[in-house]
C-alpha cells in the first residue's frame, strides 16, 4: 500500500515501539501531525517549548533504557530545540529529533522558517539528515534508532522537508539497518583484559573510578559484582551516581570539582586506577598536569576510542561496551586463581578511611535558617532513597548529589557536560511518564526553574504529579560563590531579583504551591507533598542565601587543592 | 610533526562539511584539504594535511574515524608513501625573462601550457616542497598568480586505502 511519507514516519515510531513522542506542531510537520492524529499507538505530549520537549524526550530515555523521540517544526522550532540536543550529545544520551524543513524546492531561498537545520545542529548530533526522497525515509528513521542507541549512545536528527511528507510511495519497515563505515567496537580485546586483571591485583593503592557509561551500558549489576570481589574503593562521577550502591561501605562519594576529600584523594594518590566508562572530565580530575604529577597506572574501559588518551594517557584501553566487558572480566577474575591480597592494601583503605574521618560534606545545621543540604537529606529520608531525581544546574544540583544516595542507576537525572539550566522540570515530565507512580523530584533553584517555568502546564495538562524541590536561595547561588572565591566578592549580576511568588504561581497553573521558611517545617512539607500523590507540588525553600557547595576543587587546581568549609 | 592523512568516505553531500567542522570545532589545524571521487563512484577520497603533536594526531584520526560517514582513515605519514601537488603558475614573460623562464621551467620539470605575448602559465607537480623551491627560484615580482591543489598521497608498495571486509 502506498502511504505518505509522514504516514511512513509515524509508521516507523510505531515499529520502534515508540510510547511518547515530546514535541510542539508547526507548518512544516503539519503532515506529520496529521498521521498523528489519525492513530493511537503513539502518544505525543504537547510541550510548551521545543527546548522542553528535547529534555522531556532525554528524561525519559534517561531513566529507561528507551531511545527518547521528539518532534518538532523547522526554523524557530529547531533553534529552540538546539540546547536540548546538545544537552543530549554531551552525555551521550540516545535520541532521535525528527523535524520538519520547508519543502525541497524551497530549500536555499531563505524561505519562511528556513534554517540549515543539518548544518547548526551538525556539532551536536552523533549523526543526522536530510531525507530528499520520500523512498528513504523509512531506511533513514531505521538508521537514526540504531544509530543513536548502539555504541556510544547520542541524538540523530532526522530532517523532513515538507513536501517529502506529503509524497507517496510503497512502504516497508526494514527490518535491520547496516552501515558499513559504523561498526562500533563492543568486546575488548581478550589480551588487553587480562593485561588489566593482572594489573589490578597487583595493586596496593588501586581505585576504581565510574562515569555515565556505566549507567548507558546498564553494567551496574556486573560493576557491583566486580567491585565486591576486588574489595577495592570505588568513586563515581556526577554522571555516574547509582551505577554502584551509594550507602555501600566501599563506595567513597563522588569525586570531582565538588567530591569528597577522600574520593578525591584516592583517585589522585591511586597506584591502579580503573576508570569505567569516565572519560577523565575536567570537572572530575582537574587539572591535567597536577593529576600526572603522581605515576600511576590507568585502566580504561570506553565505548567509544577516541575518549581513550584523551585528555590522560592510558596504560590499558578495554575498547568496549563496558557490560560486555565486566562480564568478560569477572569471568576471568572467578576462573583464576590469583585474587585480591586483602592484606596488601589494607595499609590503602586505612588511609582512605582517615581521608573519610575528615568528613567533607559536613555542615552546620541552623534553627533558625534553612540549610539546603538539610532539605535534600530529608528528602532522602522521606523517599526512603527511592525517588528518580532530576536536577538543574547549580549549587542545588551539587547538594543533590552529595546528598541523596542513589542506590540503583537511572534515577539520578542531570546535565551533567552541558550544564543546562532549564533541564530540570521537562526531564522529570519525561521521567515521571516512563515511570508512572513513581516519586519523581525536581530539585532545582530560582533560576533555572524559570529557564522552562513554562512546562508546568504541560504537568498540568499530562496530570504529572511532580514534586518540585526549589532551593531558593534568591541567588544564581553557583555564580554567587564563584564571585565570592575569586572575584572578591563582585556580586555581579547574580542577584535575582523580583522572583514571583512561587505559590501563586503554581496555583495559577492549577498546582499546589507551598512556601517553607522555617527549619522545622521541611520535613512536614515534604511529607505532605509526597503524599499528595496526584497533584504535582511546587515546594519554594527559602534557603540560606550565603550557603556554599564544600568540598570545593577550584577550576585549573589539582584534586588533592580541596577547598574546605573550614577554610573560607 | 607535520602528517598527512587520508581518508575514504561515503561520497555524500554534506561528508565534506562534517571533515571540515570537526577540524574547526576541535582546533585541529588544516594546511590542506582535498577530495574527489574514486573509481568506486560511491566512495570520496580525501587527502588532509595537519600539523600536531603525536597525540593530537591521535585524537584527529580517531575523531574522524568515529564521523558516520567516514569508512577509512590512515595516517599516510606513519609509514612509506608518496606525495603530490599540482600546481599553475602564471608569471610575466617579456624580454630577457621570457627565456629565463622557460629554462626555470624545464630544470623543475614544469610545463608551459599557455602562453600569450606577456605571460607564461606554467604547470607544476610534485611534493610541496618541490613547489616552494620553484616559487623561490624564479623572481618573484613576475609572478602574477599562482593556484596549489594541495597535497594528494598515497601509500608506498602494498599499504593500501581501501574498504575492508568485516
Ligand atoms: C542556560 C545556562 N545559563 C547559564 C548558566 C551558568 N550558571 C551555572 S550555575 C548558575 C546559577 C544557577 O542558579 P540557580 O538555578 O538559582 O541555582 P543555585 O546555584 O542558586 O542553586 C548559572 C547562571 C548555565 N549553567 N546554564
Amino acid at each position: 500500500m502506498e502511504l505518505t511519507g509522514a504516514e511512513i514516519a509515524i509508521r516507523c515510531l510505531q515499529e520502534e515501539e515508540v510510547e511518547y513522542v515530546f514535541g510542539y506542531p508547526g507548518g512544516a510537520v503539519l503532515f506529520i501531525y496529521d498521521a498523528l492524529f489519525n492513530q493511537d499507538k503513539v502518544k505525543h505530549i504537547l510541550v510548551r517549548h521545543e527546548q522542553a520537549a528535547v529534555h522531556a524526550a532525554d528524561g525519559y530515555a534517561r531513566s529507561t533504557d528507551k531511545v527518547g523521540v521528539a518532534l518538532v517544526t523547522s526554523g524557530p522550532g529547531v533553534t529552540n530545540a538546539v540546547t536540548g540536543i546538545a544537552t543530549a550529545y554531551m552525555d551521550s544520551i540516545p535520541m532521535v529529533v525528527i523535524s520538519g524543513q520547508v519543502p525541497t524546492s524551497y530549500i536555499g531561498e531563505d524561505a519562511f522558517q528556513e534554517v540549515d537545520t543539518v548544518g547548526i545542529t551538525r556539532p551536536c548530533v552523533k549523526h543526522n539528515f536530510l531525507v530528499k526522497d520520500v523512498k528513504d525515509i523509512a531506511v533513514t528513521i531505521k538508521k537514526a534508532f540504531y544509530l543513536a542507541k548502539s555504541g556510544r549512545p547520542g541524538p540523530v536528527l532526522v530532517d523532513i522537508p515538507k513536501d517529502i511528507s506529503l509524497a507517496k510511495t510503497e512502504y516497508e519497515y526494514p527490518r535491520s539497518v547496516s552501515i558499513r563505515s559504523y561498526n562500533p567496537i563492543v568486546k575488548a580485546d581478550p589480551a588487553a583484559l587480562k593485561q588489566a586483571l593482572h594489573l589490578l591485583l597487583e595493586a596496593k593503592r588501586p581505585m576504581i573510578y565510574t562515569g555515565g557509561g556505566v549507567i548507558l551500558s546498564d553494567a551496574a549489576k556486573q560493576l557491583t559484582e566486580l567491585v565486591r570481589l576486588l574489595g577495592f574503593p570505588c568513586t563515581s562521577t556526577l554522571m555516574g551516581l547509582g551505577g554502584y550502591p551509594e550507602t555501600d561501605k566501599q563506595f567513597v562519594g563522588m569525586l570531582g570539582m565538588h567530591g569528597t576529600v577522600e574520593a578525591n584523594m584516592a583517585t589522585q594518590n591511586c597506584d591502579v586506577l580503573f576508570a569505567v566508562g569516565a572519560r577523565f572530565d575536567d570537572r572530575v580530575i582537574g587539572n591535567v598536569k597536577h593529576f600526572n604529577s603522581v605515576p600511576r597506572k590507568i585502566i580504561h574501559i570506553d565505548i567509544d576510542p577516541a575518549s581513550i588518551s584523551k585528555r590522560v594517557q592510558v596504560d590499558v584501553p578495554l575498547v568496549g561496551d563496558v557490560a560486555n566487558v565486566l562480564t568478560e572480566m569477572l569471568a576471568l577474575l572467578k576462573a583464576s586463581k590469583h585474587k585480591t591480597d586483602t592484606a596488601a592494601i589494607a595499609p590503602w583503605w586505612k588511609q582512605i578511611n582517615e581521608w573519610r574521618g575528615r568528613n567533607s560534606l559536613i555542615y552546620t545545621q541552623s534553627t533558625e535558617v534553612i540549610k539546603p543540604q538539610y532539605v535534600v537529606e530529608k528528602l532522602y529520608e522521606i523517599t526512603r532513597g527511592e525517588a528518580f531525581v532530576t536536577s538543574d544546574v547549580g549549587q542545588h544540583q551539587m547538594w543533590a548529589a552529595q546528598y541523596y544516595k542513589f542506590d540503583q542507576p537511572r534515577r539520578w537525572i542531570n546535565s551533567g557536560g552541558l550544564g543546562t539550566m532549564g533541564f530540570g522540570l521537562p526531564a522529570a515530565m519525561g521521567v515521571q511518564l516512563a515511570h508512572p507512580g513513581a516519586p519523581v523530584a525536581c530539585v532545582t533553584g530560582e533560576g533555572s526553574i524559570q529557564m522552562c517555568i513554562q512546562e508546568l502546564s504541560t504537568c498540568k495538562q499530562f496530570h504529572l504529579p511532580i514534586k518540585v524541590i526549589a532551593l531558593n536561595n534568591r541567588y544564581l547561588g553557583m555564580v554567587r560563590q564563584w564571585q565570592e572565591f575569586f572575584h572578591g566578592n563582585r556580586y555581579a549580576e547574580s542577584y535575582m531579583d523580583a522572583l514571583p511568588d512561587f505559590v501563586k504561581l503554581a496555583e495559577a497553573y492549577g498546582h499546589v504551591g507551598i512556601k517553607i521558611e522555617k527549619p522545622s517545617e521541611v520535613e512536614d512539607a515534604l511529607k505532605e507533598a509526597f503524599a499528595r500523590k496526584d497533584d504535582l507540588v511546587f515546594m519554594d525553600f527559602r534557603t540560606d542565601p550565603t550557603e556554599n557547595v564544600f568540598p570545593m576543587v577550584p577550576g585549573g587546581k589539582g584534586l588533592s587543592d580541596v577547598l574546605m568549609a573550614e577554610d573560607i | 610533526m607535520r602528517h598527512i592523512v587520508s581518508l575514504l568516505m561515503e561520497n555524500e553531500a554534506g561528508a565534506l562539511s562534517r571533515v571540515a567542522g570537526l577540524f574547526s570545532a576541535r582546533g585541529y589545524n588544516i594546511e590542506s584539504l582535498t577530495v574527489a571521487p574514486t573509481e568506486d563512484e560511491t566512495l570520496s577520497r580525501m587527502t588532509i594535511v595537519t600539523r600536531g603533536s603525536e597525540e593530537v594526531i591521535e585524537q584527529i584520526t580517531k575523531q574522524l574515524n568515529k564521523l558516520i560517514e567516514v569508512v577509512e582513515v590512515m595516517d599516510l605519514s606513519e609509514g612509506e608513501h608518496i606525495e603530490r601537488e599540482l600546481m599553475l603558475v602564471k608569471v610575466r614573460a617579456e624580454g630577457a625573462a621570457r627565456d629565463e623562464m622557460k629554462r626555470m621551467t624545464d630544470i623543475f620539470r614544469g610545463r608551459i601550457i599557455d602562453v600569450s605575448d606577456r605571460t607564461y602559465t606554467i604547470e607544476l607537480t610534485g611534493a610541496g616542497t618541490k613547489l616552494d623551491s620553484f616559487l623561490q627560484a624564479i623572481d618573484r615580482t613576475l609572478i602574477l598568480e599562482t593556484v596549489r591543489t594541495g597535497a594528494s598521497g598515497i601509500g608506498r608498495g602494498d599499504r593500501i586505502l581501501k574498504l575492508q571486509d568485516r
